[in-house]
């Protein structure tokens, strides 16, 4: 019998809140972290899109000058969102064996804005003004290693890098790594700064952002026939996964079980989704069937939905051949529609969202749906927050799929 | 041209951004390694801010004798004239 896995801290750093408090009283509220960028860049490079979701509590406002100066900003929202979720679990340094502590923080990008920070200061000053600490603040594992030295966790830093899939598979990789018995705590997450203008130019070459530059707050609308890209965010978000036997040895304070969790690759395009969802399918089938979970046990889903026109409908497809006809009866979370795209953090985010959802027995909104394609007929959480069965076992599946046929889900189930 | 005065109080200012040490801690006889425990990566971004600061060349070869902070002083005020 594998080792129960635990989640007892949440942490994180988005465009609807700063914390996680903030983050869920604005996810049941259902607003959008989009505004029209301030930023001189925008108008210099004359960029497709003007409007992003920003980080609501930018990290210069949390960490020290020297910290800001010495880890690139995607590093900086890892650090700050696994300190809260280091709080959050209640562990001391002191009563942990750091061999047995390790994390496992991804990134889509990593460290974008030092890269080409660093470029342009070798175009326009020389080899000379290149600091030398520009080699570890690009590298992508650079969350990791910084959470790691945080921490003091010496049982490896692990980044898994998997597009926007690569939260949600850092889930599955701490996942592993207790149950092979190599940790008795993982600090898991995911994180994002790609708010910079060639990311922006890039992504909307290949169409994939929105472009209702006149109305940013109403630009991601997940399943809605008006949906025409997704909107850049950014941020962190941090889990402290525990095997069961540490958490109650030490009496902490447990979320939900993380059940099952599965990654699988498409093989099928580089950037489209398969069309037909077999490999979302599969996925989803093995993370049910790794955490011995039933359709009928499956009351919440928070999709990957990013609000694109030929990617919201294959996570249908594949949702409905996992699920059947119980899929009727499962509400959908689409928040994206209020945060953006994180990329490499969002499917950290959302599962720090799905672990509340089950907690409280609550459902986020989703916002923007005014108009739902009918070719993806989910049962979508709008308006208010729903529900979830007051009584008895229930489950949550989080979704993510990334650029390269990357597919990661993750289970989470009450206690 | 900067005088000393101004030489150290602009250190203590890179040396505060890249450190978070206490500006007024920046004092001509302290050892960056030893009183400042300020590494060689540190070190380094110090003395690449302070050419651009105060527009001077610091050799790598020199970097080693900056002990003290009133040895880079001293250099910086020397490499103006």
């Amino acid at each position: 019998m594998a080792r129960k896995v635990v989640i007892t801290g949440l942490g994180a750093t988005t465009p609807i809140g700063g914390d996680v408090p903030t983050l869920w009283e604005n996810a049941l509220k259902g607003v959008s972290g989009a505004a029209t960028m301030e930023d001189s860049w925008v108008e210099e490079y004359d960029l497709p899109v003007t409007f992003a979701a920003r980080a609501s509590v930018q990290p210069s406002e949390v960490l020290t000058r020297p910290e800001t100066k010495r880890m690139d900003p995607s590093t900086q929202f890892a650090v700050v969102a696994a300190r809260e979720a280091w709080a959050d679990s209640g562990l001391s340094k002191d009563d942990i064996d750091r061999n047995k502590l390790a994390v496992a923080f991804a990134t889509g990008i990593g460290g974008v804005w030092t890269l080409l920070n660093a470029w342009d200061t070798l175009k326009e000053k020389g080899p000379r003004r290149v600091l030398p600490m520009t080699v570890p603040m690009l590298m992508p594992n650079g969350p990791a290693a910084a959470v790691s030295l945080d921490l003091g966790a010496a049982g490896g830093a692990h980044t898994p890098v998997s597009a926007c899939a690569s939260g949600t598979e850092a889930m599955h990789v701490g996942m592993e790594l207790i149950r092979a018995g190599k940790a008795d705590v993982v600090m898991v997450g995911g994180a994002e700064a790609a708010i910079h203008p060639m990311p922006m130019a890039a992504f909307a070459s290949m169409h994939a952002l929105s472009r209702r530059n006149d109305d940013p707050t109403k630009a991601s609308r997940p399943y809605d026939v008006d949906r025409d890209g997704f909107v850049m965010g950014e941020g962190a978000g941090a889990l402290v996964l525990e095997s069961e036997e540490h958490a109650l040895a030490r009496g902490a304070r447990i979320y939900a079980e993380l059940a099952g969790s599965s990654v699988t690759a498409d093989a099928y395009h580089i950037t489209a989704p398969d069309p037909e969802g077999l490999g979302a399918t599969r996925a989803l089938k093995a993370a049910m069937y790794d955490g011995r979970i039933q359709p009928e046990d499956v009351v919440h889903v928070n999709a990957h939905a990013t609000s694109t026109p030929v990617g919201d409908k294959p996570e249908y497809t594949a949702l409905k051949a996992a699920l059947g006809e119980h899929l009727d009866k499962v509400l959908v979370s689409a928040t994206k529609s209020q945060m953006g795209h994180l990329l490499g953090a969002s499917g950290a985010v959302e599962s720090v969202l799905t672990t509340l959802a089950i907690y409280h027995r609550k459902a986020p909104v989703t916002i923007n749906l005014d108009n739902q394609d009918p070719e993806i007929p989910l049962n979508v959480v709008t308006g208010a927050p729903a529900d979830l069965p007051a009584e008895g076992s229930i489950v949550a599946l989080n979704n993510s799929f990334g650029f390269g046929g990357h597919n990661a889900v993750v289970a989470i189930r009450s206690i | 041209m900067a005088s000393n005065e101004e030489i150290l109080a602009g250190l203590a200012e890179i040396v505060n951004s890249e450190t978070g040490l206490d500006e007024a801690d920046v004092q001509l006889d302290k050892s960056f390694t030893e009183d400042l425990d300020i590494d060689s990566i540190s070190m380094m971004t110090i003395v690449v801010e302070a050419e651009e600061k105060f527009e001077v060349k610091i050799p790598d070869e020199e970097v080693k004798n900056l002990k003290t902070v009133g040895d880079a002083v001293s250099f910086i005020a020397g490499a103006q004239a």
